[in-house]
């Protein structure tokens, strides 16, 4: 169950779709660090709009990809995050500070658009 | 109080824990919870259930509709025969963490439902119980 990889203009493009297992986020992680390395995106794109749940594992996860991405000096902007999950986030005590996020999909693009 | 039904969801790797989550999803909607609701139980479940595969190697979740003669309600028992929690205070604490996670898994999962209640001795295992009230 590996988590595709899109690349559009120069920027990387996941989306997340349904149950993540902990394998599978963490090969995701592993997968966009390569990605990053051999196609030199200008940034990176997360999308959550089909995700029902972030746990904190999960949260954890998206808080690594963000720092990682980063330090290998690429924008990453984390969409789509349902009101629900958002609602549930908060009450875990997850407020996700050092990831840059955006309302939904196209408000990613136009903010990693506008970056480069 | 009055028991309706009762699903068991055995744990002993990710998958069950991806499991535990649907099965949970879809009691919580059947039994009319909001999307915020179930979305919240959903999430509680999945910190109780990675709890036990990853300190415990194996146990169960067992999950029941229940009535109060006011209302209706979701119980979760997480149970396991893991090594236990030394200090219970301290694994209810916001930021500590055994194994590099958050550390929001225990005090989250507190938040995200209305009744929570933990019994745990080292040696002995864990039991957690967990209620949320249809509102």
């Amino acid at each position: 169950m590996e988590i595709p990889i899109l690349k559009i203009d120069n920027c990387l493009v996941v989306s997340i779709q349904g149950s993540l297992t902990d394998t599978a986020a963490l090969d995701l992680q592993e997968n966009l660090a390569r990605d990053i390395s051999q196609q030199e995106p200008v940034g990176v794109l997360v999308d959550l709009t089909a995700v029902e749940i972030v746990d904190s594992f999960v949260a954890k996860v998206l808080s690594d990809i963000s720092s990682m991405s980063k330090l290998m000096g690429v924008k990453v902007v984390v969409t789509g995050i349902q009101p629900g999950v958002a609602i549930t986030l908060i009450e875990l005590g997850i407020t996700l500070d050092g990831i840059r996020t955006a309302l939904n999909l196209q408000k990613g693009v136009d903010f990693l658009r506008a970056s480069y | 109080m009055e028991s309706m039904q009762e699903i068991n969801v055995h744990l002993e790797n990710e998958f069950d824990i991806v499991s535990a989550r649907q099965a949970v999803r879809n009691l919580s909607k059947s039994m009319g919870f909001g999307l915020v609701d179930q979305t919240r139980i959903t999430t509680a479940i999945s910190e109780l259930a990675r709890n036990i595969v990853l300190y415990a190697g194996e146990g169960s979740i067992y999950l029941r509709a229940i009535n109060n003669g006011l209302r209706k309600g979701i119980e979760i028992l997480a149970s396991d025969n893991g090594p236990g929690i030394v200090d219970i205070n301290l694994a209810m604490q916001d930021g500590y963490t055994t194994s590099r996670g958050m550390g929001t898994g225990l005090p989250g999962t507190k938040r995200l439902m209305d009744e929570f209640s933990i019994q745990s001795s080292p040696g002995e295992g864990t039991q957690v119980v967990v209620r949320k009230w249809l509102r």
